[in-house]
């Protein structure tokens, strides 16, 4: 393990935005499964229209970078919240394997769309020269996303933190994932809530998205489907249901992923395995996850 | 026949069940009653194997030797011979009132997988019985017309009479009826009691039943146990319990 | 009654296999290639149905155990010259390298191999419910993918097995010739008979004590259990039967392709499996083998969409993904709209109306 300081610190920074952008996505995960116990399938595909918008957003229309930035998430969120709306309201009362056909649907929907509108073919994203720059620090050479993302990450972490527990829409959301029956009781606008809260996640991971681009700037309409199972897989992880769970989840397979491949470079054919070994071992040491609570069941 | 022995049942923190010790002997029809919320049913899903109690154990003596049943699965306990019904009628909706019955016997075959994907003689063999079986069950608890229907399509009260044929069906020692004869109006009621009296006859049962309607606990059961509040406030014949001063506070809630 | 029923559909099977022979002799290329797959398709749907429709456990892990017997069909009938020319990279494990035996037994390997995966796999997995359980399977689908990726000595890596035996009509064609010209093409009577036999074993299966078991799990597990069914048993036989089932699915698809490699067992297989078993109606046979037929024809038919239309003068832009597009909304719009699945509805339509009569 002949591995010197600079190096680890390279990974250790890599790993850790990696695990930031796991963390935006898989908040996206935990919130709709914490309310509708449902694992969103297209929340991928929805990361990746996140990222064409911007795409687009750059390439053809004069607006400046940053403000795109911006904007693209907020249509993004938008996309979400049509999504539930076609694809998930109409069988909320369905038994959950028709609801999660019709998610995986919806994944493969927008994938193709992806591929009819955007072209099957990848494309380069348009990394704004200010984040591409590479930042020298003592020997460790890092790009300025890398320090950027954790960064962004950690302030829509606690805007998030904020709103859910300081806003009356962030309580009545919580009190919504604890008992769904009750809380529709107590006069909840639930269509509302559920809306905010695919409002909410496919912004995260628009942002997330976004971040992604820059990092890794080879952009396809299938790019989602990886990102997205292993971002679900951070939210089982963590805890599914519970954001903190999520985050931290997030953290431990961007991180684990990398340093498994930087420590054990034989193995990088199977980094992508990493994860959903993760997930197996999880679920049957500890099926409710790091953070989550135990159910009982009811007879 | 079962013996429970100062089981306590604990969700997170609340008791249930406390401290709850009964012993059922062979043949009696034997009744819990309580106010809602007593903790009856969570003494039934103990026994069955639903759950595991926090204190205490469950032992089941069909015959002289005894063992104890508490913490093993449901599935084993229904092998040994307990059996129930539920309160709120868990039938296998979409399949017809016959299989329901059928599957009742599945757990009694003897022929493997392979046999029956064979249709080997000892298989068919097998299934020809547990087909008579059932229909046998279903003339019984008077639903044989309506073997071919789906489950879910029968009313209420004869729901009840299939899920007892069921649980018949796995040939059960101890037969455990959760509220046999909720939403039945009086007729119904009458024949139900007759009827239970008539399959612990013919069918050698031990009953334990958790019912609301006085009569019929009143009417058939040898010993009553009383829960309020997951503790047993009183047990004894049904002269006994009506005249017990705790049973009617609890009944009534004076305070 | 009963027996009536019985020959009805033995006639029917015995007609079925006398048109598939005709029809090898007469449709062209392209139709029997669409036709081979679509019975392909009935086993493997047949399979995850048993899964997911019968026993109500919902598995999304059908394209793994397909590379599993994919795999092991094609190494076991790769001849050692075609086997020594796709292994350019990295030389074959030399014990694989001279292994070799008729496609009969290779196919049965491959389900067998596919069932011993699905029981290890099974026993762990099996105790998670609904949604752990699909993403679990899906997991350890990739897993397999992953696996085949990686060990390039023995699956020759992503490059992937090129030639794989194929079973065409030869044989028949050189015994019947005093009787009757038939082209030497792809042989139906393989697949359609081993569909066919698939239906007949699920029949079986579904009538007998075992198969009700199964859909009294899917019926209600809290219910089943205090009946004195071992949940985790049934649910790892019925598990381990539909991993047979895909093994033997992806054995007749190795055959029929006559190239596979790691890329083609992605989710997007399992995808188009579950399409077919919910068009077909969860927990119908006879839906599902139809279902199959239909889906596989489409997806053939419609490839149109993808490539550039001729409307008169003008030729429109070629649409790649516009299929898909087509399926994917058909799914959701069927379980949105039809929750029973379109078949099974329209069969027992056809059936409320042949009754009265």
């Amino acid at each position: 393990m002949n591995m010197s300081i600079q190096e680890f610190l390279q990974h250790m920074t890599n790993g850790i935005s990696l695990g930031s952008l796991y963390a935006l996505i898989a908040i996206g995960y935990t919130m709709v499964y914490g309310i509708l116990r449902l694992i969103n399938f297209a929340h991928g595909d929805i990361f990746m229209l996140g990222v064409y918008i911007t795409f687009y957003g750059i390439g053809f229309t004069p607006i400046p970078w940053y403000i795109i930035f911006l904007l693209a998430p907020i249509l993004t969120g938008l996309l979400g919240l049509l999504l539930e709306k076609l694809a998930y309201k109409p069988l909320r009362e369905s038994p959950r394997i028709t609801i999660l056909i019709s998610a995986i649907g919806a994944s493969f929907l927008l994938q193709n769309l992806g591929i009819l509108v955007f072209g099957g073919r990848p494309k380069a994203f348009p990394t704004p020269a200010v984040l591409g720059r590479i930042l020298n620090i003592g020997g460790v050479s890092v790009a300025t996303v890398n320090f950027i993302i954790p960064i962004v990450t950690i302030i829509l972490l606690f805007g998030l933190n904020f709103f859910i527990l300081k806003t009356k829409t962030g309580m009545a959301m919580r009190a919504l994932s604890k008992d769904y029956e009750a809380a529709s009781l107590m006069g909840i606008n639930i269509n509302g809530i559920i809306s905010i809260t695919f409002f909410i996640g496919s912004l995260l991971a628009a942002m997330g998205g976004i971040m992604w681009g820059v990092k890794y700037p080879q952009i396809i309409p299938h790019m989602g489907v990886m990102p997205g199972l292993k971002c679900f897989i951070a939210a089982v992880i963590g805890g599914i249901g519970n954001i903190t769970g999520a985050v931290l989840g997030g953290f431990i397979l961007g991180l684990g992923e990398i340093l498994l491949i930087a420590f054990l470079p034989s193995l990088t054919g199977y980094r992508d395995a990493f994860a959903f070994i993760l997930l197996i071992i999880i679920l049957l040491v500890r099926p409710t996850g790091l953070m989550g609570e135990k159910i009982a069941e009811k007879v | 026949m079962l013996k429970i022995n100062d089981m306590t049942m604990k969700f997170g923190g609340v008791v249930a069940v406390n401290k709850f010790s009964a012993n059922i002997e062979n043949g009696q029809i034997v009744g819990l009653i309580g106010p809602n919320g007593a903790g009856k049913t969570t003494v039934f899903n103990v026994v069955t194997g639903v759950y595991k109690p926090t204190e205490g154990n469950v032992e089941f003596n069909p015959n002289e030797t005894g063992y104890v049943i508490s913490g093993l699965r449901p599935d084993k306990i229904a092998k040994l011979g307990v059996c129930r019904t539920f309160q709120n009628i868990r039938l296998f909706k979409e399949l017809s009132v016959l299989d329901n019955v059928f599957i009742g016997s599945h757990l009694r075959l003897k022929s493997n997988l392979l046999s029956s994907i064979f249709k080997l003689p000892s298989y068919n063999n097998e299934e020809r019985q547990m087909y008579e079986k059932a229909r046998y069950l279903l003339e019984k608890v008077g639903l044989y017309e309506e073997r071919n229907e789906k489950a879910f399509s029968l009313p209420y009260g004869k729901q009840r009479r299939l899920e007892i044929a069921r649980a018949l069906a796995t040939d059960p020692k101890l037969l455990l009826l959760d509220e046999p004869a909720a939403g039945m109006n009086p007729q119904e009621t009458q024949d139900l009691m007759g009827f239970i009296g008539n399959i612990k006859e013919e069918f050698d049962l031990t009953i334990f039943l958790i019912e609301h309607h006085m009569e019929v606990v009143m009417g058939i059961c040898e010993r009553i146990f009383v829960l309020d509040h997951g503790i047993m406030i009183a047990e004894g014949n049904p002269q006994e319990i009506q005249s017990d001063e705790r049973v009617i506070e609890a009944y009534l809630g004076v305070e | 009654m009963k027996k009536k029923s019985l020959y009805l559909q033995i006639g029917i099977i015995v007609v079925a296999l006398i048109a598939l022979f005709f029809m090898n002799i007469y449709m062209d290329n392209y139709k029997i290639k669409i036709l081979n797959l679509s019975a392909i398709y009935v086993v493997l749907a047949l399979g995850m149905n048993l899964i997911n429709g019968f026993t109500g456990l919902f598995s999304l892990g059908h394209a793994g155990f397909m590379a599993v017997g994919a795999y092991t069909v094609a190494l076991l009938t790769m001849p050692l010259e075609t086997k020594t020319m796709n292994f350019y990279m990295k030389p074959m494990v030399p014990f694989l390298l001279n292994l070799n035996m008729p496609f009969i037994f290779a196919l049965l390997a491959g389900g067998i191999m596919a069932a011993i995966f699905g029981f290890l796999i099974g026993a762990p997995v099996l105790k998670l419910t609904d949604d752990y359980l699909a993403i679990a399977t899906l997991g350890f689908s990739e897993i397999i993918r992953i696996i085949i990726i990686n060990i390039q000595s023995v699956t020759n890596g992503s490059l992937g097995l090129k030639g794989i035996p194929q079973l065409t009509t030869g044989n028949m064609s050189e015994k019947l010739s005093w009787l009757i010209k038939i082209p030497i093409r792809t042989n139906l009577l393989w697949a359609w008979g081993i569909a066919i036999l698939t239906m007949v074993f699920m029949k079986v299966l579904m009538n007998g004590s075992y198969g009700k078991a199964f859909k009294a799990i899917r019926e209600d597990e809290i219910a089943a259990r205090s009946m004195g069914i071992n949940l985790f048993k049934h649910k790892v036989m019925s598990f381990t039967i539909g991993s047979f089932l895909a093994g033997i699915g992806g054995g007749l698809l190795a055959v029929h392709l006559g190239t596979i490699d790691p890329a083609l067992f992605k989710f997007a297989l399992t995808f188009n499996i579950l399409l077919i078993v919910v068009l077909g109606g969860m927990g119908n046979i006879n839906g599902t083998a139809i279902s199959a037929v239909i889906i596989t024809v489409a997806m053939e038919v419609l490839r149109f969409l993808d490539e550039p239309l001729k409307l008169g003068f003008t030729t429109t832009r070629a649409l790649p993904g516009l299929r898909m597009v087509v399926f994917s909304l058909a799914l959701m719009i069927i379980v949105i709209f039809k929750r029973e699945g379109f078949v099974k509805s329209t069969l027992e339509k056809v059936r409320g109306k042949y009754a009265k009569n």
